[in-house]
């Protein structure tokens, strides 16, 4: 995936979780949990929801990195997903 | 039976074919460092008077009554307490400010002052909308001091659980910050008659009346104040639940319960003079304020307030960190740190904790073993209510732990197990491990005094000496309390209950919605999830964008922590010949369960 690719896969499942908002208008270092009021239980559906869509599991201890689209990013392209 | 050896000494009884009410973890009280403030349970139980626990309060100079702030923060502030670190706030960035108990006492006589110069009379309504920043705590001890009722609200809320409860309150002031204001209070401003000042924290330009600087009211009051006399059944606290039906409630606390949250944070946190406390529940919701802000506070520790949400790993450094003993928790957050596993815990040096405890919800008997597995120390569960003000029923830190208990009802307090007919032909039910309504007898000191204007939901929860709580429980033999359910269709979220018809209404609002009905879905982490069920008015097609839509707007109105997380559509709700809508239907449906009786069942998908 390249980095548009991965920004628009995160924002797709953010909007489907709190369809009221435009990710896509979040800054990337913005904590998407205060941008975007995702508690959570939001965020544990936006980690699962990322992990099927991206074909990668992400242990629990790598949540932190993924507070931000910025992290998402970094996160996936470090780690070589498919 | 078989015992197995834990971790720190713990024994835990086991036998596959016993009852789950007879596993055991087995404690060695006389091996407790500190001593256990309860150590002697029985002999407690059979003396204690909630007559002679004032003693353990100072009271206001010259007899004038007994207020919560005054019990709090200025009566430790003429000894040996003054320089101790009262609260040891830690910002989101991992920033930290310390208030010793003597800047509490300043902090708060100021905020009392500003809100006098603002007119603001004692018994007023302030409500208080912010994240955990030290501003929330100087507001809550500040308006205790000027006599006025203090009202936190969760600040996950949306505009609607808002607007809704500061009119419930008839707040005259709220203290909030500019984002929140913008974001949630500005479009609902003009519904709220009552609300004439509006106290914002920190930087940030909004417009409308009566608002004021946090930091300019602070600046230009003294930080001198003596506080009124005050009667200890005054009006101090208003907290706000749901039921099934109707607007949610407002009950009134008063500043008599301060001998309940002191002497529960005795017994049921077991808090010693040295200890660092960390509750990590939000004051927006009752527990945050009893044992977040109060108990800890007339108990003289040291409390730890973290401004973060959640995360694991986060909060294991911060039980390292601040050498915390003392850590009072939900259920919801423990399943998630059993979700990242044991090891994980177990890097971190937590050799200072000592008491661990929670609240919220049941906690299931796994996780209160997964304490021993990862601390080295097993979860105390215990059992209160909005309504009740301070913890009833508790697993105790000299007692046995029963796993999936509630624990045992605490020195002061009566409960019993009911069985009644709606109110009526009232019988205690003597037999263990049988089912019925948990029932107090009434008269402890953080026992609601009303439910704000409704006289009649107040009435509805006495049976003559009994408060009823609406919960379903068992007892066993021993005497430890088991929960069973809700009596009502209450949806309890990640610890907090969420009345379905708040939902219900913020979707009735949209104009595709013909009828909704909302329901608690289980679920292995939270508990249970809040999931509307939706029918269409004609015209509308059930779609993917209409689904998101209706989510969208149930999170605009309502905010993240009461909005549905799921929606179906249904082209037909089942209701009953008068019109409800059969919640317990709906639920059954979801879960594929019996659906047992239907006979007032009116439409449809009979």
């Amino acid at each position: 995936m390249t980095e548009a690719e991965i920004r628009q896969l995160v924002c797709d499942i953010l909007s489907d979780i709190a369809p009221e908002t435009d990710p896509a208008l979040l800054s990337g270092g913005r904590d998407i949990r205060e941008g975007l009021d995702i508690d959570s239980m939001d965020f544990l559906n936006f980690i699962i929801a990322l992990s099927k869509r991206a074909g990668v599991s992400i242990p629990e201890e790598d949540y932190p990195k993924l507070f931000t689209i910025d992290g998402v990013v970094a996160y996936l392209t470090s780690i070589g997903q498919p | 039976m078989g015992e197995h050896r834990l971790a720190d000494g713990h024994t835990m009884t086991r036998n596959a074919a016993s009852e789950m009410s007879e596993r055991r973890i087995i404690k060695d009280r006389a091996a407790l460092s500190p001593r256990p403030n309860l150590f002697d349970y029985e002999a407690e139980r059979s003396h204690f008077e909630w007559a002679d626990a004032w003693k353990l309060l100072d009271g206001l100079p010259g007899g004038e009554g007994y207020n919560i702030a005054h019990e709090a923060v200025d009566r430790h502030t003429t000894g040996s307490r003054a320089k101790k670190v009262a609260i040891r706030w830690i910002g989101k960035a991992g920033e930290q400010r310390e208030f010793t108990y003597e800047d509490l006492r300043s902090a708060t006589s100021r905020f009392a002052n500003a809100l006098a110069a603002l007119g603001v009379k004692p018994g007023e309504r302030v409500f208080i909308l912010m994240g955990r920043l030290p501003e929330l705590y100087m507001a809550v001890l500040g308006t205790l001091k000027a006599r006025c009722v203090a009202s936190p609200l969760f600040s996950a809320f949306g505009p609607e659980p808002i607007a809704t409860r500061i009119n419930i309150g008839g707040g005259r002031v709220l203290v909030t910050t500019p984002e929140l204001y913008r974001r949630k209070v500005e479009a609902v401003r003009d519904r709220m008659p009552t609300l004439s000042d509006v106290i914002l924290v920190g930087d940030g330009d909004v417009d409308g009346l009566g608002l004021h600087r946090w930091s300019s009211l602070m600046n230009a009051a003294s930080p001198e104040y003596r506080i009124g006399p005050t009667d200890p059944e005054d009006m101090a606290l208003l907290h706000f639940t749901s039921g099934t039906t109707g607007r949610p409630k407002g009950a009134i606390h008063v500043h008599g319960a301060v001998v309940a949250h002191h002497v529960t944070g005795l017994y049921a946190l077991d808090l010693h003079d040295d200890d660092i406390y960390w509750c990590t529940a939000d004051p927006g919701w009752v527990t945050g304020t009893s044992y977040g802000i109060l108990a800890p506070l007339t108990n003289g520790v040291t409390s730890i307030v973290v401004e973060a949400d959640f995360d694991a790993q986060t909060w294991y450094s911060t039980l390292e960190r601040e050498r915390i003993s003392v850590w009072y928790s939900a259920p919801t957050a423990i399943r998630m740190m059993m979700r990242l596993g044991a090891e994980a815990a177990k890097k971190y040096d937590l050799s200072a904790l000592r008491f661990a405890a929670s609240v919220g919800e049941p906690l299931n008997p796994e996780a209160v073993v997964w304490g021993v597995e990862a601390f080295g120390l097993p979860f105390h569960d215990n059992w209160w209510q909005t309504e009740t003000g301070g913890i009833m029923i508790a697993n105790l830190a000299a007692l046995d732990i029963k796993p999936g208990s509630m624990g045992v009802p605490l020195p002061g307090i009566e409960a019993a197990i009911l069985r009644h007919e709606k109110g009526r032909n009232v019988e205690v039910i003597a037999e263990p491990m049988v089912e019925g309504e948990l029932a107090l007898r009434k008269g402890w000191p953080s026992m609601m005094r009303g439910y704000l204007g409704e006289e009649e939901r107040y009435r509805k929860c006495f049976v003559g000496d009994w408060y009823l709580t609406g919960d379903l429980a068992k007892r066993d033999a021993d005497g430890y309390y088991w929960f069973v359910g809700r009596a009502d269709d209450v949806i309890k979220s990640a610890g907090h209950l969420i009345g379905p018809f708040e939902v219900e209404s913020a979707l009735m609002e949209h104009p595709a919605v013909a009828e909704a009905g909302v329901i608690g879905k289980p679920d292995p982490t939270v508990g249970e999830i809040v999931k509307a069920f939706v029918a269409l008015k004609p015209g509308y097609e059930p779609s993917e964008s209409l689904r998101k839509e209706l989510l969208g707007h149930g999170r605009k109105r309502l905010g993240p922590a009461v909005a549905p997380k799921e929606l179906d559509f249904s082209a037909n709700l089942p209701k009953t010949r008068s019109g409800k809508i059969m919640r317990r239907l709906l639920k059954s449906r979801e879960l594929g369960l019996p659906e047992g009786d239907l006979s007032t069942l009116e439409s449809d998908e009979k």
